[in-house]
């Protein structure tokens, strides 16, 4: 006997009920997430981006002959306190480099110290009351004002947080990704084209293949052991170097590399493999010419996903001494350096407001540059992806 | 299974029926593999001699004593019900197979003297001289001209510009689309329509001027206006190069083929001139065939 419509509908009912609610609950995990990311960043954002100024004052710095032998000479008993102590440090060194300074004075605009910085921030601070009163008096002709912390971006590591810079952590960075990249990039692309194009089916590639789908799942603190061992131990490659920490993070985005690589060649059509062979490729011809241009998206998104993650790493590099405190910006690779997830690790254990400015800034830095390189990710593919 | 009659009739197919008198009236048709009535006016040259050929994949035997001749400058259709061989004996003509795991050939492929599958020949100078054709049209992602010159180039066949510029323009000629693609050389050749990239696909093929074409049912993802090119073009690509073809459209083996071997079950039933395989064939499971009983 067949049901009239009004019979169906009254069934129907609960499903729709049904699949609304499943609509409902996946729009609610979405907004969760949504809302721990805004909730995150917006934490970062108010931290942080007070990091990126940096309380100036502008005092009468006078060049004497005293001055050289003890720098705090240069500056007024009423502002000395004020000034940072990194700044009046590097006084006796500028009257090296420039003889004319000696016997003027000058009034300058100068990096103040922290507890001033915090004091303008509205943060709780340091300060002595009479100090205070000093620094208002200051702004109130206009003589001392946030202004954009260049320090931040120029220089290393350093006791006093006003002059305090990720530079140092970023080249740190930069030159540990060459190394891993380097490493990286031509050793897994031609390992899984290897075991892609190439490798008969047989134990020993079915248990290297296991391996290395295990290998992308081992705690990244256990590639630093190996690194200390091999590298540092065995090898004595400088400890604390780009160069050991880009060799360590190798070993880790290794696998990453190689199972996406695998993955962008299986997915290339097989017609163009068999087309290819059909015109008399060798099996060299064929990849090179033809598989690996077909999957280059997929190989770059993969790398630079893995390039990310190193980036990212703290633990290993903890091993092979790369947290470490760098107050110079070095282009070596086999001199100390630290990365910025280790710097901000660093900053993160200094308890006073100015460093746990500096934490958050540091990490907006570390998101920034993550971004980017996600995005690079992103436009790489959508301008190698070709249709077929 | 097959009968034994079938089974005795593989490779020598053509000489059952009529028993011996066929071999002393015709003394080279009873050689295994090669066709009774021969057409008069078609080039009988020898181009591939196959023999006693052995296939497996794994443990599935996939061909059974095989024993065919393929002429020159013929067009040679291969048909059958589906899974009966005549693929997996197609790509065994320029060791397609190679590429799947587990298969092991058995026999000879014989081509200019040479057997295909000794350990000295070069699969990659095999494929040069027995060009490929797929079912699903499957041009490079790149130019229209790129598809056809990159082949050539990689032989070492052209060298200046121009002489590349004169080898793709021939090769679109003589696969009938350089009219339609003249002005787009540039262009992807995946932009094509379904025909023209099959067509393209055979100006890939003969850019390299193979002497075997073969081709794996080259229509069978076309509609019938882009097949009735495609036969065209066999018909006229048959005064240059030698052609296999499998397919699933007897009416189209009747159109194209000067001979017609029928696959069935691994084994060769019968290899036949096409006009008498379709208006008389020797066999009696071929005759069900074609007329279409079962298949």
């Amino acid at each position: 006997m067949s049901q009239s419509f009004d019979e169906i509908t009254a069934q129907l009912r609960r499903r729709h009920r049904r699949s609304a609610n499943l609509k409902r609950m996946s729009m609610g995990a979405l907004i969760l997430a949504a809302a721990f990311l805004v909730v995150f960043i917006g934490d970062m954002l108010v931290k942080g981006l007070p990091a990126f100024q940096q309380a100036q004052i502008q005092i009468e710095v006078n060049y004497s002959e005293q001055a050289r032998e003890i720098p705090p000479a240069a500056v007024g008993d009423d502002v000395r306190s004020l000034v940072s102590r990194g700044y009046l440090r590097l006084i006796p060194s500028r009257m090296e480099e420039n003889p004319e300074l000696l016997g003027t004075q000058r009034m300058e605009w100068v990096i103040a110290d922290s507890t001033v910085d915090q004091y303008l921030k509205g943060h709780n601070s340091e300060l002595r009351p009479k100090e205070k009163r000093v620094v208002d008096r200051l702004v109130e002709q206009g003589r001392a004002e946030l202004r954009f912390n260049t320090t931040f971006f120029t220089t290393g590591d350093s006791r006093m947080p006003e002059m305090a810079g990720i530079a140092a952590a970023a080249m740190g960075t930069v030159m540990t990704l060459i190394v891993t990249m380097a490493v990286c990039f031509p050793v897994g692309v031609m390992t899984a084209v290897y075991l892609e194009e190439f490798a008969p089916d047989n134990h020993l590639t079915q248990i290297i293949e296991i391996n290395i789908n295990n290998l992308a799942a081992v705690p990244s603190i256990l590639f630093g052991l190996l690194g200390l061992a091999v590298y540092i131990n065995f090898f004595g490659v400088p400890r604390s170097s780009p160069l050991v920490g880009g060799l360590t993070l190798a070993l880790m985005t290794l696998p990453v590399i190689i199972i996406a690589t695998r993955t962008a060649l299986r997915s290339v059509p097989d017609g163009i493999r068999q087309a290819a062979f059909g015109v008399g490729c060798s099996r060299w011809q064929v990849v090179r010419d033809h598989v690996l241009p077909l999957s280059l998206p997929g190989i770059l998104t993969g790398s630079i996903i893995g390039m990310a993650q190193a980036m990212g790493e703290t633990a290993p590099l903890i091993i092979v001494g790369m947290v470490a405190f760098i107050p110079d910006v070095s282009a070596s690779f086999t001199n100390a350096a630290t990365v910025m997830p280790a710097q901000v690790f660093t900053w993160a254990g200094d308890p006073s407001p100015a460093f746990v400015e500096k934490t958050a800034g540091g990490i907006l830095v570390l998101l920034a540059v993550l971004i980017t390189l996600n995005a690079t990710a992103v436009l790489l593919r959508k301008k190698f992806e070709r249709r077929w | 299974m097959l009968n034994e009659q079938t089974t005795q009739a593989k490779g020598q197919a053509i000489d059952v029926p009529t028993g011996d008198s066929t071999r002393t009236h015709a003394p080279q048709a009873g050689q295994p593999g090669e066709p009774v009535n021969r057409n008069k006016e078609a080039n009988h040259e020898l181009s591939i001699r196959v023999r006693d050929l052995n296939l497996w994949y794994g443990e599935h035997q996939a061909l059974k004593n095989i024993n065919i001749d393929i002429y020159q400058k013929n067009v040679t259709a291969l048909i059958g019900p589906s899974g009966c061989g005549k693929s997996t004996f197609l790509r065994c003509l320029n060791r397609m197979n190679d590429l799947i795991k587990s298969v092991r050939i058995q026999g000879l492929v014989e081509m200019d003297g040479r057997d295909v599958n000794e350990t000295k020949m070069d699969e990659v100078a095999l494929r040069r001289r027995v060009g490929m054709v797929f079912q699903k049209p499957n041009p490079f992602p790149k130019s229209i001209y790129e598809n056809i010159a990159y082949a050539p180039r990689m032989h070492d066949l052209v060298g200046r510009k121009a002489e590349q510029d004169e080898l793709v323009e021939r090769a679109l000629r003589d696969a009938g689309l350089w009219n339609e693609v003249k002005d787009k050389l540039h262009q992807p050749g995946t932009s094509l329509s379904g025909g023209q990239q099959q067509r393209l696909c055979i100006a890939r093929a003969i850019a390299v001027q193979p002497d075997v074409i073969l081709m794996d049912e080259p229509t069978s993802a076309l509609d019938p206006i882009s097949t009735a090119t495609i036969e065209d073009l066999m018909d006229k690509l048959k005064q240059q190069f030698t052609i296999v073809t499998v397919t699933h459209n007897m009416q189209q083996a009747a159109r194209v083929a000067d001979y017609t071997a029928f696959f069935h079950l691994g084994e060769l039933i019968e290899y036949n001139d096409t006009r008498v395989m379709f208006s008389n064939p020797h066999i009696r499971k071929t005759e069900d065939y074609i007329t279409g009983r079962y298949g």
